[in-house]
């Protein structure tokens, strides 16, 4: 058979090009990330990462609901003037219990990835609320809703479940206690707060909006950004060590 | 399967619904729910109504020996879509607006900006882009393999059943539905219907292509064929999700982090490599030939085209993510790929603009193919925008900047919006039988405002981008950081007002174009019957 | 690891590279193919 015969096969048999197609178009995918599942400098060992609380991973939630990635990053890059502006530059552990990702493609607004600490409570719920009460010349969107509605969690156990599903490591009694880590973590008066700490150590606990009656969605997103790239230690990081 | 087993599935899909809506945790899977059984139950009325209303016989393949096309379900497609690209446009401009004045978001959360961007990505890429492509892939397909579309009712399940996923996630959007996944926000219930959707669109494609007479299949279906078999792929990899529970819209990715992000860049920059860019190619391989009357330039040159474009596509994701967490060696491959990718994308555009040798005087004379030349151009030049951005120097200047959104636009609104333009166009007069266009001296207008929309906008968006990216790494004589990131957002006010201009104008421009069209297909002048078997011999749909 | 997997891109990842090329090129410009595709470039300009 004569190299020319070949040809014609492969141009008129539609399932063949099909076929032809995928293959040439799996390879290059399949380069790229199966080795980031096998190469273990992929992501660095850290201290100090652990799951989201489940206040936190509400937060989170709402984060992703309200569209927050659109406008803002979670990735420091590792240039000079990143790291000045925002801090240690991101590390590809800090978001290893991250699914979805967060890390954007657009700063209309500052990164977010250390935001954590930086501004008070009351900040962020005056920002969120009406972002040119505290910085005129923002253009974010105000979020009032958020602090009228209480948290919806009727399913926040099956939310924990399915990151557990898909690899966070939560533990039976974590998702066992979600609820009662949810208000623990709001109210520091509450009696299970020293469980709560024992479960997700260095949390924070306090009331995130000032109100220890209910939680709202805005106490969740806050809590959120407060512990956003709070939990690596750098003390005890070495970069040298993880050069890759 | 025929339409009684179809009936039965629309039945059982519509009880499924109303299960599902009476368990609801949350009020947007309810109102989807609620929804997608309406559209079951009107599915299974109307095919069953059509069942007692239609002839004994299916439509011939054939009359007098030459095809008989199924054109109905392309005129719906194409009347769709422009409806959605009026409405992204119009999205489009509104957002452009909220960033200059941020009171236009009033505070409402069904309006903010972030709710509502990825409505406006969504209407033009899926909705507007979308449509254009089933449209398109549906006419050419039939007309370069001579021979009716297959299927019965399956044209018009892929044409209606991807709209409806387009109000799902539309509607989703805004009621704070989203996997927060850019280009693949859409939750799990609606990623599973459209996987649906597209089998039976991949099926409807290859039965055509096995019904064709001549052995040699068309380069632009090739095109087509890639476009559908590899967004099938990315959208399966990309979406992997766990539903929270099957009562709620909310659902969490498999991958996670670093892994995820890579996943996330293969998926969104192949959506435009292979939705925003294949398919539009198979556009220009069909409608400039058959516009100009000119054979493709080099037939040889669209095979190489072809290939090669694939192939390197597919490796570039990774220069989405330079400097960031992501190993530096993938980082390296993407950046390598996105380069070498320069070559066959201007292969395929000399390609394209090559097929009018001999037929250049008609740039001067029709208004409707001067459109599809200068998109073209247009991605001639977005595709070298592009290799120049993903290079690791340029682009940690240019990441995180407005100069993404400006190359976006560029290959967007000049590439993809002018050659869609450009192909409706054409397909009105074929399709409903019309001797011209209403007005050409209208499509000179649209043309016009258009071009001047998108230089403004692109200008606007390049200063804006480069600036920004120049204050944020700007310093003091001291060594401090000179400018607060604030400063760097005011800094913008004046390029944003100058893009809303530039987007109004195209959405004046769209407002010309689907004028039209309406006043083409209502009022323009009849073909003969006799010169137009395309719809005339066409008995009812 | 990272090893192993640079030096099998760099040898057998490039050479896979440039015989589907090649392969492409050859079909593009085998000679008996011309008449076949010419006769494809003409194919949107068909009558209905």
């Amino acid at each position: 058979m004569s190299l020319l015969k070949r040809h014609v096969i492969f141009e008129t048999n539609s399932i063949l090009l099909t076929i032809g197609i995928l293959f040439v178009v799996a390879i290059g995918g399949l380069i790229e990330i199966v080795p980031l599942y096998y190469l273990k400098s992929t992501i660095e060992e850290v201290e100090g990462m652990r799951p989201y609380t489940p206040l936190e991973l509400a937060g989170r939630d709402i984060y992703l609901r309200e569209g927050c990635y659109v406008c803002h990053s979670q990735m420091i890059r590792t240039m000079r003037d990143e790291v000045e502006r925002y801090g240690h530059y991101s590390l590809a552990a800090e978001s290893m219990y991250d699914h979805p990702f967060q890390w954007g493609s657009k700063r209309s607004g500052p990164d977010l990835a250390r935001v954590g600490g930086k501004y008070s409570d009351d900040w962020h719920v005056e920002h969120l609320i009406n972002p040119r009460s505290v910085v005129p010349a923002s253009i974010m969107p105000g979020y009032p809703h958020l602090a009228q509605r209480e948290l919806e969690t009727n399913a926040l156990k099956a939310n924990l479940n399915a990151n557990r599903i898909v690899g966070v490591p939560y533990t039976d009694a974590q998702i066992e206690n979600t609820i009662v880590d949810l208000r623990a973590q709001t109210n520091p008066d509450d009696d299970n707060v020293d469980a709560f700490m024992e479960r997700y150590p260095g949390a924070l606990v306090r009331s995130f909006d000032g109100d220890t009656d209910r939680v709202t969605e805005m106490e969740a997103l806050v809590a959120y950004l407060q512990m956003l790239g709070t939990l690596v230690d750098f003390s005890l990081y070495d970069d040298k060590a993880n050069l890759r | 399967m025929g339409e009684g087993g179809f009936i039965g599935v629309m039945v059982l899909t519509a009880l499924l619904c109303f299960v599902i809506a009476g368990q609801a945790l949350d009020m947007p899977m309810r109102i989807h729910t609620v929804l997608g059984a309406l559209a079951a139950m009107a599915a299974a009325f109307f095919t069953l109504n059509r069942y007692f209303k239609r002839p004994a016989e299916l439509p011939p393949q054939e009359i007098d020996g030459k095809p008989n096309y199924n054109d109905g379900v392309i005129r719906f497609l194409t009347l769709i879509s422009v409806f959605w690209g009026v409405v992204g446009f119009v999205v489009g401009l509104v957002i452009a607006l909220q960033l200059a004045f941020p009171a236009l978001n009033f505070d409402v959360e069904f309006l903010s900006f972030s709710r509502v961007r990825p409505l406006h990505t969504s209407a033009v890429i899926f909705a507007f882009g979308g449509n254009v492509l089933l449209a398109t892939s549906f006419y050419v397909v039939q007309r370069s393999c001579q021979a009716r579309l297959a299927g019965d009712i399956a044209p018009w399940f892929v044409a209606l059943g991807y709209n409806l996923f387009i109000v799902i996630a539309a509607t989703g959007y805004l009621l704070g539905v989203t996997q927060s996944k850019e280009y693949a926000e859409p939750e799990w219930y609606a990623d599973l219907w459209l996987t649906v959707v597209w089998v039976v669109y991949l099926l409807v494609f290859l039965a055509t292509l096995w019904k064709r007479k001549e052995p040699h299949i068309f380069v632009a279906n090739w095109f087509y064929l890639a476009f559908i078999v590899t967004i099938a792929m990315l959208h399966l990899v990309n979406n992997a999700a766990v539903p929270v529970s099957l009562f709620s819209s909310k659902s969490v990715i498999v991958w996670s982090g670093v892994q995820d992000a890579m996943v996330q860049w293969w998926y969104g920059h192949n959506a435009v490599g292979f939705f925003l860019t294949a398919g539009f190619l198979a556009i220009m391989y069909y409608f400039i030939p058959k516009r100009a009357q000119r054979p493709i330039y080099s037939y040889r040159l669209s095979i190489v085209h072809f290939w090669s474009l694939i192939f390197l596509y597919i490796w570039a994701g990774p220069h989405h993510l330079h400097y960031t967490a992501l190993p530096q060696w993938a980082q390296t491959l993407g950046m390598t790929f996105s380069v070498i990718l320069w070559m066959p994308s201007w292969g395929g555009m000399i390609n394209g603009l090559m097929t009018l040798s001999g037929a250049w005087d008609k740039l001067r004379t029709d208004p409707v193919l001067r459109m599809m030349v200068v998109s073209v151009a247009f991605y001639g030049m977005s595709t070298f925008e592009g290799p120049l951005m993903s290079v690791r120097a340029v682009n940690s200047l240019s990441h995180y900047t407005d100069w993404t959104i400006g190359h976006v636009h560029s290959g967007a609104l000049g590439w993809v919006g002018f050659i869609s333009f450009g192909a409706i166009y054409c397909l009105v007069p074929w399709l409903w039988g019309r001797k011209q266009l209403y007005s050409l001296k209208l499509v000179d207008w649209h043309f016009w405002l258009s071009t001047i929309g998108i230089v403004l906008y692109i200008t606007a968006m390049w200063v804006a981008g480069i600036l920004q990216g120049l204050m944020w790494r700007a310093y003091t004589e001291l060594g401090f950081l000179e400018y607060a990131f604030i400063e760097t957002v005011e800094a913008m006010y004046p390029f944003y007002l100058i893009r809303a201009l530039g987007g109004a104008l195209f959405v004046v421009g769209s407002f010309v174009f689907a004028y039209n069209i309406y006043m083409t297909i209502r009022y323009g002048d009849r073909e003969e019957a006799a010169a137009a078997p395309s719809s005339a011999a066409v008995p009812a749909e | 690891m990272y090893e192993t997997l640079a030096k099998f891109s760099q040898t057998w990842g490039l050479l896979y590279f440039v015989i589907l090329f090649a392969a492409v090129l050859i079909y593009a410009l085998w000679p008996a193919n011309k008449k076949r595709f010419d006769d494809a470039a003409s194919v949107p300009l068909k009558e209905d």
